[in-house]
């Protein structure tokens, strides 16, 4: 069977990459075996837990339900590049640390991408609006509780 | 580092790798040439294999090869008993361990028949679908009951029956008990446990290097060594010529265990034909069937009592689903019968369990392992006879509590560790005292009926449980103190993110005086440790950290030996602090640990007979049993009584893990816990047809609970030390998880006044729906 493949150009963490890609190569696979940035996870592959969660031109989404070809001439944001250049935590990131907001980490990517994006949104949420905005990734170790102290405390420290 | 950090809330060692995506997981592992394997499972869960034929599969291009059972020769056979049944007077087992490819017969749905390998998985997956296969499908045995009856369909037609065990147990003499009885209260239960369902589902990458001679496989597990050592045999290698590398895996709870899955077994075996290494990733439909579950028991249990509310004896016939093939022996059921005794005194206890096969897939433990089923039955039972015996809830509790100077207490029956079960220390009644304190039972009554008046209705649930942890045989350590003054610690259990780097280096900082960030700890890696059993039963801490402090006394006393020569004076004269040997009250006068590991490795002149070189010691430590950790749940929940909207408004846990290492890991042991008890109780059923079909195989239909269901827990904690290690340390994995289905069932019917509407909770899970169908013809 021939292969539908095409040239796609892509920026990822600010990096400029082009690649021939099969048309059915799922962005999560591109990510993490084309291009090498397997800090992105895959829980589930159909949408529901969120450890694949990306940046799409600023905007979370889940990179399971999308072809790699789809983000072409799109900026995507990894895990990769949350921290500073010489490795200084996001804030979350250092929230996640200092509240235990991990224990196997795997699930931690998406959620990681999914509440930087709502901290863009809202620097002072209440712990409801946390909860719903984290209701759509699953972490099987933690009870969620950690996370969400993290992501208020991230908050707080983001206001300044 | 003066210091101690035992005991304190040390951040984590292991976070960074993790928050910054530079963690390996085992699908981070790409190697060259890599192929990939995809499985064709049954789509039915009893059938006769007539015919499956690959050809077409063979003739797609990036198709490397096909195997069926036939095709493995040799290799194929059953996998090997796990744990074999304990020494049980009378005990019925009958050994089926399942097999790599299903041959003449397939018994549950999701088993594997054929493995395809492709140059990449999207192809591999492909080629799936090329296969041409004929199945005579048979009955099913899902029901448990049905499954024993006469003309039930077989698993394993050899057996002749669908006993995969029966085990009867006793402690003094029930019957001769409830005849003094004033009161028995006897009822049915379900008790059904679901999946564990980690984030990360199973994989394995195995590379067979030719020129090496040498066999490397990446596989999540929790148990590397004994993967190994069984693998080894199989493929008739050397134990030395094979390395199991337990990355960093997401989750385990219990199935990534050394199951010995069909997967693990054949990837390697690939990867030596074709001399190319293999990927295999579960994906998450496959993990529904592919990877254990742990299901369900239906228990006819009495208790019998006196009229002020002691119990006399319990007896206790049950069923437990043990799916197609029982490698992992009883220990689920096990569990069950053990734990149900619970922090009571029951004097007389008659309990029997037959292990069934089902068409289903394999049931091992999962996080709890039993224990869940056992501690519902006991307080549930405890619930209705303080109705009937108009005795508080929380009373009749305390009335049978063992008291604080009755341990070491010996409740005789055999325990999943082979030894009598026999609970260490503990000193329950205060732990209840805390819980009823912080959820406010006192003033509860009021608070409902308060609530009642505006419309609203409240409940509260408490509930008591003890966990068997921490058991044996053992774990060993390497502690090492490396040239550029830092300790690297090697342990043979795997990591599922219980925080092992964090905690094995806070025992080690403390002995050898670095800081715990300079402590750096390799988990799960046969090449670095050679020997160990796994991380199961909550006994990482317990057991590998008790040989990881072992190791580092010894090395600390190495260390102290080698600076009282070099500055020629005692070892009580030195102190070990900030990563340097420094002399009592003369700071200046120091040696760093580093300088001291170079001059443990001389490079010239005579050592004495005997030195062995390096900062550097082995040891392992071995319990002679398991340390009895105990707890107290107690909830308060909102039920909409129209919708069976459940609300938790209050959550807490009081929980006695003997010394604590570090609080902050062990307070998110407990949380993660709790939210995968409230999943089980609540939210998380395996719905299977009469067929053994799984008819919600996604996380969109089975319901892992998200932040809007799991609540905030309150901690509180006591201590009592374990005699059985010097660490005193208890347990802690588990805990969070075991009593939560009978606090829901107690909550609940208190919330919607269901004893007076003539309902009574007698299984779990729960759910909205299950409670409509419960209670549409109770009066209002």
């Amino acid at each position: 069977m021939d292969t539908d493949d095409h040239e796609m150009t892509v920026t990822v963490n600010g990096v400029n990459f082009q690649r021939r890609v099969e048309s059915r190569t799922l962005l999560s696979d591109f990510l993490r075996h084309d291009l090498g940035l397997a800090g992105t996870h895959v829980g589930c592959e159909h949408g529901v837990c969120g450890a694949c969660t990306i940046l799409l031109d600023g905007e979370p989404v889940r990179s399971c339900l999308m072809f790699a070809v789809q983000a072409e001439s799109r900026e995507i944001s990894t895990v990769e590049g949350l921290a500073g250049i010489d490795g200084e935590y996001h804030p979350l990131q250092q929230a996640m640390h200092d509240h235990h907001g991990l224990q196997c980490g795997y699930c931690t990517p998406g959620i990681l991408m999914t509440m930087t994006a709502f901290l863009e949104e809202n620097l002072s949420p209440s712990e409801e609006q946390v909860r719903e905005a984290l209701s759509g990734n699953l972490c099987r170790c933690t009870g969620y509780q950690n996370i969400v102290d993290a992501v208020i405390s991230a908050a707080k420290r983001m206001r300044g | 580092m003066s210091t101690r950090t035992f005991g304190e809330p040390i951040k984590r060692n292991e976070d960074r790798r993790l928050l910054t995506g530079q963690a390996l997981f085992i699908d981070d592992v790409e190697l060259p040439g890599m192929l990939h394997a995809a499985f064709l499972r049954s789509q039915v869960a009893h059938a006769k294999i007539l015919k499956i034929d690959v050809s077409q599969a063979l003739r797609r291009p990036g198709v490397v090869a096909a195997y069926v059972a036939d095709d493995l020769g040799d290799y194929w056979k059953p996998g090997p008993l796990l744990v074999p049944p304990p020494p049980i007077a009378g005990i019925v087992f009958n050994q089926r361990t399942q097999v790599p490819l299903a041959k003449a017969k397939v018994r549950h749905v999701g088993e594997p028949l054929v493995m395809v390998i492709a140059e990449s998985r999207y192809i591999a997956e492909d080629a799936l679908d090329d296969i041409n296969i004929e199945l005579v499908q048979l009955p099913a045995v899902v029901d448990l009951e049905k499954g024993l009856s006469a003309g039930a369909a077989l698993v394993h037609e050899d057996v002749g029956s669908n006993v995969s065990a029966h085990v009867h147990q006793t402690k003094g003499n029930y019957a001769a008990a409830a005849v003094k009885a004033d009161c028995i209260i006897k009822r049915r239960f379900r008790y059904e446990h679901g999946i564990s369902s980690p984030i990360e589902t199973r994989g394995v990458v195995a590379q067979w290097d030719g020129r090496a001679n040498q066999m490397t496989i990446w596989d999540t597990t929790q148990a590397p060594v004994f993967v190994r050592n069984g693998l080894a045999g199989m493929l008739g290698l050397n134990e030395r010529q094979v390395r199991v590398i337990a990355p960093f895996v997401g989750g385990g709870f219990g199935p990534k265990i050394m199951m010995f899955y069909p997967e693990e077994v054949l990837l390697p075996w690939v990867s030596m034909k074709l001399n190319r290494p293999i990927k295999w990733i579960e994906d998450r439909l496959e993990h529904f069937f592919a990877t254990t579950h742990e299901r369900g028991q239906i228990h006819d249990a009495e208790m019998a009592l006196t009229r002020d509310g002691r119990i006399l004896g319990i007896k206790d016939v049950f069923l437990h689903d043990g799916g197609a093939y029982d490698p992992y022996g009883l220990t689920v059921p096990i569990n069950s019968q053990c734990t149900l005794l619970g922090p009571y005194v029951v004097p007389n206890y008659d309990s029997a369990f037959t292990q069934v096969f089902t068409n289903q897939t394999l049931v091992t433990p999962y996080r709890g392992a039993g224990r869940q089923h056992g501690v519902f039955v006991m307080e549930r039972l405890l619930d209705f006879a303080a109705h009937e015996l108009n005795i508080d809830r929380t009373e009749i509790r305390r009335r049978n509590l063992i008291p604080a100077d009755a341990f070491p207490y010996k409740n005789e029956i055999i325990f999943q560790d082979f030894q009598p079960l026999e609970y260490d220390s503990g000193n329950y009644e205060p732990v209840l005292d805390m819980a009823l304190e912080a959820i406010g039972y006192k003033a509860f009554r009021e608070e409902q009926a308060a609530a009642r008046r505006q419309g609203r209705h409240l409940g509260i649930g408490i509930a008591c449980y003890v966990e068997g942890t921490g058991i044996g045989p053992y774990e060993g350590a390497k502690v090492q103190v490396q040239s550029n003054g830092k300790v690297s610690i090697a342990t043979g259990i795997g990591t599922q993110g219980q925080g092992h780097f964090t905690v094995f280096a806070q025992i080690a900082a403390d002995q050898l005086g670095v800081a715990v960030t300079d402590v750096d700890v390799v988990t799960g890696d046969t090449d670095q440790f050679y020997w160990g059993a796994g991380t199961f039963a909550s006994r990482g801490a317990v057991v590998a950290g008790n040989a990881v402090n072992e190791a580092s006394k010894v090395v600390r006393k190495k260390t102290l030996k080698l600076a009282s020569d070099l500055f020629e004076c005692a070892e009580e004269d030195l102190v070990i602090e900030d990563g340097k040997v420094s002399i009592v009250g003369i700071p200046e006068k120091f040696v760093s640990l580093g300088d001291l590991a170079r001059q443990a490795n001389p490079m010239r002149g005579a050592v004495q007979p005997g030195t062995e070189p390096g900062l550097e010691s082995t040891q392992y430590f071995g319990p002679p049993r398991g340390a009895t950790a105990n707890g107290v749940h107690a909830m308060i929940v909102e039920m909409d009584p129209r919708t069976f909207d459940l609300k938790i408004l209050k959550y807490v846990v009081v929980h006695d893990c003997g010394i604590v290492i570090n609080p902050m890991i062990l307070a998110g042991q407990i949380q993660g816990g709790v939210a995968q008890g409230i999943g089980n109780a609540f939210y998380e059923k395996l719905a299977f047809d009469d067929q053994g079909q799984l008819l919600n195989a996604s996380l969109a239909d089975y319901l892992l609970p998200t932040a809007l269901e799991v609540p905030r827990v309150e901690l509180g904690h006591t201590v009592t030390r374990s005699p059985l290690n010097p660490m005193g340390i208890k347990g802690a994995g588990e805990a969070g998880a075991i009593p939560v289905g009978p606090l829901f069932a107690q909550a609940i019917e208190d919330a919607l006044d269901l004893k007076r509407r003539g309902v009574e909770l007698l299984e779990i899970p729960l759910s909205p729906s299950r409670l409509f169908e419960l209670t549409r013809h109770a009066p209002r």
